[in-house]
């Protein structure tokens, strides 16, 4: 292979540079140095094409490129004329997909002419035969880092940077300290609360009516038959000012099972009504909303990373990335019958954080 | 847009459903025509069960006995195999026997749609038939499965809400726990749609009255319709599987197609 | 050229006259004849694995092209409005502008939904291209000295290609990229000590908060496309001072560039593939649906759709946390310590890192400090190819892990088991692929080595005159010799002590690794090899 490599020291001592003067080998390292190899061949001999012999081909490839470029005019007028011949009607479908489809066609056309054309034109009309260019090493000649040096030894010398240490650090200090406004400055990207604290708080409140999602319509315990499920949110929340902040934490599923099915843990017996139990579809695990209830099994199913969520154990993780169940929220019935939340979340919804537990 | 919503369902219906009016008429045609056999579900005080409606229920005994009763019990008490049908309802039984679903083929995961086993009367016959073994949901009258005159856009929103999570926003079905999944839903008829909602077949919740009100179920039926005859606005859909899909088709045919053209662009002409 | 001493003698007609005004006029206030002098008659290799950056250079100019136009229509601002546009199943539903405006752009401004597609097409084309030009360039060696800087640059640009991606996908604030941001958003919070509030400050506020359509539209129509744009530039400057490596093949070697010459065939190839990757975007733009965020519907926290998933380069991040096995979660000294997040961020990051900094890592294991030029053959290198296939295997089981409940319902599996096999496979998968990759190619070596010395099989009989039966082999011509023997050889490093009579741990476990990486090397075959196997043929 390469000559001018291919003779340095030979050592297998690797990583050390062999500084030698004028033009400097590098240390091959564990590289094999052949002593022996087989020779480059050197170039096969020049192939020529047709259109390099027959001049009749050159002038018919001539034309097909040409061609090309034509059909890329009539593609680009094309799809000009499609921008006023299929235009969008409002609401209609079938015209946006004209629209899309004919517009598409004619630049498509208008742009593989282009280049089908000219690469063609290279192939088949320009020079056919591979050009050498010598490489030389990427790193400067001697003579020009010496210069570099240089350079570098005189802004040296002038500016003292090397000498006056003092400068130097209180400088290099200086540096270092300036960008701190900058972080300061990024604080307020947010409001000033604290986001633990908010995040440990829910819309839910004490004798908060259950309502569906999205009508904000209360839910009462006889409109949930056995195998139902109902996607809840709190009573007013579509009115609040942070409608969706608050909808993304206080979001719930509303099942009904037969209260024979449930295991109830101690503290915890009169979270349900007479086997209506209430989870918060926040995925514990990074948050998607889980909500694919299967009524006969009484999994709950994240659609994002697949944890499972058994309901019949107080959503205990069943499968899946997720620690941690789905927290519960207590629930009884008012005076009306309605569906009403005995408290907020006993625990934060959602992902853990790192405060989570303080 | 209404009127093109019409002709484009007429387009693809044959049948029925042509003038504005429709519904109106529905509604009639929908309380007269199957009116028998609809006022003998809904209402457990019938007056009076004609002959016919009699005849009806003793077909379906008979299919019941020779087609379900080995699995769901000669009573529909139901067995260790199969769950009691008693209080099931007729929509039940229209839905699981008119898509095939039952009888069962092979015990998997869960039961699949497959080539419905029955004929139309034959499967009224077995609906009447559970109906009139307990009280249950009856089969939707036919004024909410239209799919027209509804709100599309409420429909919409309640799909996303209460459907999607399982059967995808587009409508193309998804996995669920131990290798069940919630089945595509292009081209599901607005009846079979109405009545799983209704009776939550297998693991699929159930949305009674007072969760989806008719009307909601009508909305959602909207808009599954609008999503069956709208065509795709950008084209060939890849299965409106989402980014996976996508992702595979620019690997496979974008980058393939262009790793072709590498290969042609840097080829030796001759 | 030939044509150029004529073109002197005869009179220069009007046009010509034009072109030589012009250029004297940019040349006098430029000296740009200097710039084309220099890079006019540069020589590029012809191979079609050389293209494959282009690739991406020119989907990413599609991406400006089809990126301004959408700033013209789109409205990045998350106020609330109620879409009032002309698609049915979403009229007066609450959605923010920025999805309102995606959907005007998408149904009421012609050509627009055209552009949406091209765009994110282009996009997930940019990526891919970039994907598949770093395995090309890892699997031939083309990283080695002095490339090893601009392969770090090439992967920075893959992760800030990436970064784009994600902010771009975010942008319409409909369902599925609102559950993306979600995702994000629980995966911040699961950093220790500094998550929530990283979290609490990138959306303004609390999850989902008004501000992050926002913030992330000036991260991804200024600051990544201007990073992007310096870094492809210092790229493509590298590119042109360390010239193209080529293939082995006779007559080129380290010292020289064979090719055509960027003016004017390479030129016009390249100028073409423009226009063809352009038109290749724009087809497909046109008759395949992308991203249809009116069927999403906007986003809103309850909702989420079966077969939520990212684009296809986050796709390994997800299955990394679809792959975390239940129950990896604690609570140390009071603060809770997510490892079913950090596990996959530490990984992930890993795996990275040895993506970045590979070059580096082999450059000290042979201690070669010479230029390399000729890109290998993968074969010829079998660990760092076997190591390529492991990490292309890991890669792809959580590539695949992402799609889990697909592959569950299109093969009729169970998510379960698609998810336990995934786990496997995470671990034994790039093991296997390991071993088998680098048995193949040293297999194909020891026949490269076989063909050399003693030809192909022609499948022709001869009975020789004693009456053996031999079989003839075909030699090869000195060209085709050429390619299978010209290759770097490289064998395991001894340990030495050094000036001190020491030996360092560093250098034990250089020479450790130096040993796994080359003690069952094949070295090429020699002159004297060829010779003697000549003379036994004989």
């Amino acid at each position: 292979m390469a000559d001018d490599h291919g003779d340095t020291a030979g050592s297998t001592a690797a990583g050390k540079d062999v500084e030698q003067h004028g033009a400097p080998a590098h240390s091959a390292g564990t590289a094999v140095v052949a002593t022996d190899e087989v020779p480059n061949p050197g170039f096969p001999p020049h192939r020529p094409r047709v259109t390099d012999l027959d001049p009749k081909v050159d002038k018919q490839q001539e034309r097909r490129v040409s061609t090309m470029f034509l059909l890329s005019i009539v593609g680009s007028v094309l799809a000009v004329v499609a921008y006023f011949v299929f235009p969008i009607e409002p609401g209609n479908m079938q015209s946006v997909r004209n629209n899309t489809l004919f517009l598409g066609l004619g630049i498509t056309l208008g742009l593989l002419g282009i280049g089908i054309g000219a690469v063609h034109w290279s192939k088949a009309l320009m020079q056919g035969h591979d050009l050498v260019e010598q490489r030389h090493g990427t790193r400067g000649s001697e003579e020009t880092r010496a210069k570099a040096v240089e350079v570098f030894t005189l802004g040296n010398k002038d500016s003292g940077f090397g000498r006056r240490t003092l400068l130097r650090r209180s400088l290099i200090g200086a540096l270092v300290v300036t960008p701190l406004p900058a972080i300061v400055l990024f604080r307020d990207l947010a409001p000033a609360d604290n986001p633990v604290t908010l995040l440990k708080h829910t819309f839910w409140e004490e004798g908060m009516r259950l309502t569906r999602d999205p009508s904000g319509t209360p839910i009462k315990a006889s409109d949930l038959t056995i195998g139902s499920a109902f996607q809840v949110i709190p009573e007013g929340l579509n009115d609040s000012e942070h409608r969706i902040e608050e909808k993304a934490k206080a979001s719930v599923l509303l099942v009904r099972l037969k209260p024979e099915d449930l295991e109830v843990s101690e503290g915890r017996e009169d979270w349900n009504y007479d086997g209506i139990v209430a989870y918060s579809k926040i995925c514990t695990h990074v948050g998607c909303p889980v909500a694919l209830y299967e009524q006969q099994t009484h999994h709950l199913l994240c659609p994002c990373h697949q944890s499972q969520f058994d309901i019949k154990r107080e959503a205990a993780v069943i499968f899946g990335p997720a620690k941690r169940p789905l927290p519960q929220l207590p629930i009884t019935v008012d005076s009306e019958g309605y569906l009403i939340a005995k408290s907020d979340f006993t625990e934060p919804i959602g992902p853990s954080f790192w405060e989570r537990k303080l | 847009m209404a009127t093109k919503a019409a002709r484009a369902s007429r387009r693809s219906q044959p049948v029925g459903r042509r003038h504005p009016l429709a519904t109106v008429a529905l509604l009639l045609v929908g309380l007269l025509g199957t009116g028998g056999a609809y006022a003998l579900f809904t209402s457990s005080a019938t007056a009076e069960t004609s002959a016919s409606a009699e005849a009806l229920v003793e077909e379906g005994g008979k299919l019941f006995a020779a087609n379900c009763a080995t699995c769901h019990g000669l009573d529909l008490e139901g067995t260790t195999q199969a769950p009691t049908l008693i209080g099931v309802g007729a929509a039940a039984t229209d839905f699981q026997v008119g898509t095939g679903r039952m009888p069962l083929a092979i015990s998997g995961p869960q039961a699949e749609q497959k080539p419905v086993q029955f004929t139309e009367e034959q499967i009224q016959a077995l609906a009447v038939y559970v109906a009139s073994q307990g009280p249950g949901p009856a089969i939707p009258a036919d004024m909410y499965l239209t799919g027209e005159g509804y709100d599309v856009s409420n429909g919409a929103e309640l799909f996303r809400i209460n459907c999607a999570m399982c059967h995808n926003v587009a409508g193309a079905g998804g996995a669920l726990t131990e290798g069940k999944f919630a089945p595509a839903l292009a081209d599901v008829t607005a009846k079979h749609a109405y009545e799983a909602m209704l009776t939550g077949p297998q693991n699929m919740p159930v949305f009674n009255d007072t969760n989806l009100t008719p009307e909601e179920k009508a909305d959602i039926i909207t808009y599954l319709k609008y999503l069956d005859e709208t065509p795709s606005v950008g084209g060939f859909t890849l299965g409106s599987l989402g980014p996976v899909s996508e992702g595979l088709f620019i690997w496979i045919f974008g980058l393939g197609a262009i790793v072709a053209i590498t290969v042609w662009l840097t080829a030796k002409s001759n | 050229m030939t044509t150029t001493p004529a073109q002197d003698v005869q009179p220069k007609t009007r046009g010509q006259r034009f072109t030589g005004a012009a250029a004297n006029y940019i040349d006098e206030r430029t000296s740009i004849s200097g710039l084309v002098k220099e890079v006019g008659r540069k020589i590029f290799p012809d191979h079609w694995s050389f293209m494959l950056g282009e690739v991406a250079l020119y989907s990413f100019i599609v991406i400006l092209l089809s990126g301004t136009f959408l700033t013209f229509f789109f409205e990045a601002s998350m106020v609330e409005v109620h879409y009032e546009g002309s698609y049915a199943p979403l009229k007066g539903i609450e959605m923010s502008a920025a999805m309102a405006s995606t959907l005007d752009i998408s149904f009421d401004i012609r050509g627009g939904l055209l552009m949406r597609q091209i765009h994110h097409w282009a996009a997930l084309l940019f990526v891919a291209s970039i994907g598949l030009h770093m395995l090309r360039v890892y699997f031939t060696g083309a990283f080695r000295k002095p490339r090893e800087i601009n392969w770090f640059i090439g992967f920075v640009l893959f992760v800030l290609a990436m970064a784009e991606g994600f902010t771009g996908y975010s942008l319409p604030d409909d369902l599925l990229s609102g559950n993306g941001l979600r995702i994000i958003d629980g995966m911040v919070k699961g950093i220790p000590v500094i998550g929530t509030w990283i979290s609490y400050l990138l959306f303004g506020g609390e999850f989902p908060g008004v501000d992050i359509v926002s913030r992330l539209y000036i991260l991804h129509i200024m600051l990544l496309p201007a990073i992007i744009i310096a870094a492809i530039g210092i790229h493509m400057l590298l590119l042109v001072i360390n010239k193209h490596t080529q293939f082995a093949g006779p007559g080129r070697t380290n010292d020289n560039v064979v090719g055509s010459p960027v003016m004017p065939g390479f030129a016009a190839k390249a100028g073409g593939f423009f226009f063809i990757i352009f038109g290749v975007i724009t087809l497909i733009a046109s008759t395949f649906s992308i991203n249809p965020v009116w069927v999403y519907g906007p986003y809103d926290p309850s909702p989420v759709s079966a077969g939520t998933q990212p684009d296809w380069y986050i796709g390994f991040a997800d299955g990394a946390l679809r792959l975390v096995p239940p129950g990896w979660e604690t609570e140390w000294f009071g603060f809770t310590w997510s490892f079913n997040i950090i596990a996959p961020l530490v990984i992930l990051g890993l795996f990275i890192a040895i993506v970045a900094f590979y070059p580096f890592i082999e450059a000290w294991i042979t201690g070669d400090k010479r230029e390399h030029h000729i890109a290998d053959r993968p074969r010829n290198a079998p660990t760092r190819t076997a190591i390529g296939a492991a990490g292309v295997t890991f890669y792809a089981v959580l590539w695949a892990a992402a799609s889990s409940d697909l592959l569950a319902t299109h093969f009729k599996l169970s998510i379960e088991g698609v998810i336990h096999s995934c786990q496997a496979l995470l671990i034994f998968g790039p093991i296997i692929a390991y071993f088998i990759t680098k048995r193949v190619c040293l297999g194909l070596q020891k026949k490269d080595r076989e063909i050399a010395l003693h030809g192909y099989e022609s499948g022709r009989i001869v009975r020789l005159p004693h009456g053996e039966y031999i079989e003839v082999h075909e030699q090869l011509d000195d060209y085709e010799l050429w390619k299978l023997v010209s290759y770097e050889d490289y064998k395991p490093l001894m340990v030495r002590p050094d000036a001190q009579g020491r030996i360092t741990v560093g250098q034990r476990f250089r020479a450790s690794v130096s040993r796994w990486f080359f003690e069952d090397r094949i070295a090429p075959v020699s002159q004297k090899e060829i010779e003697q196997s000549k003379d036994e043929h004989h």
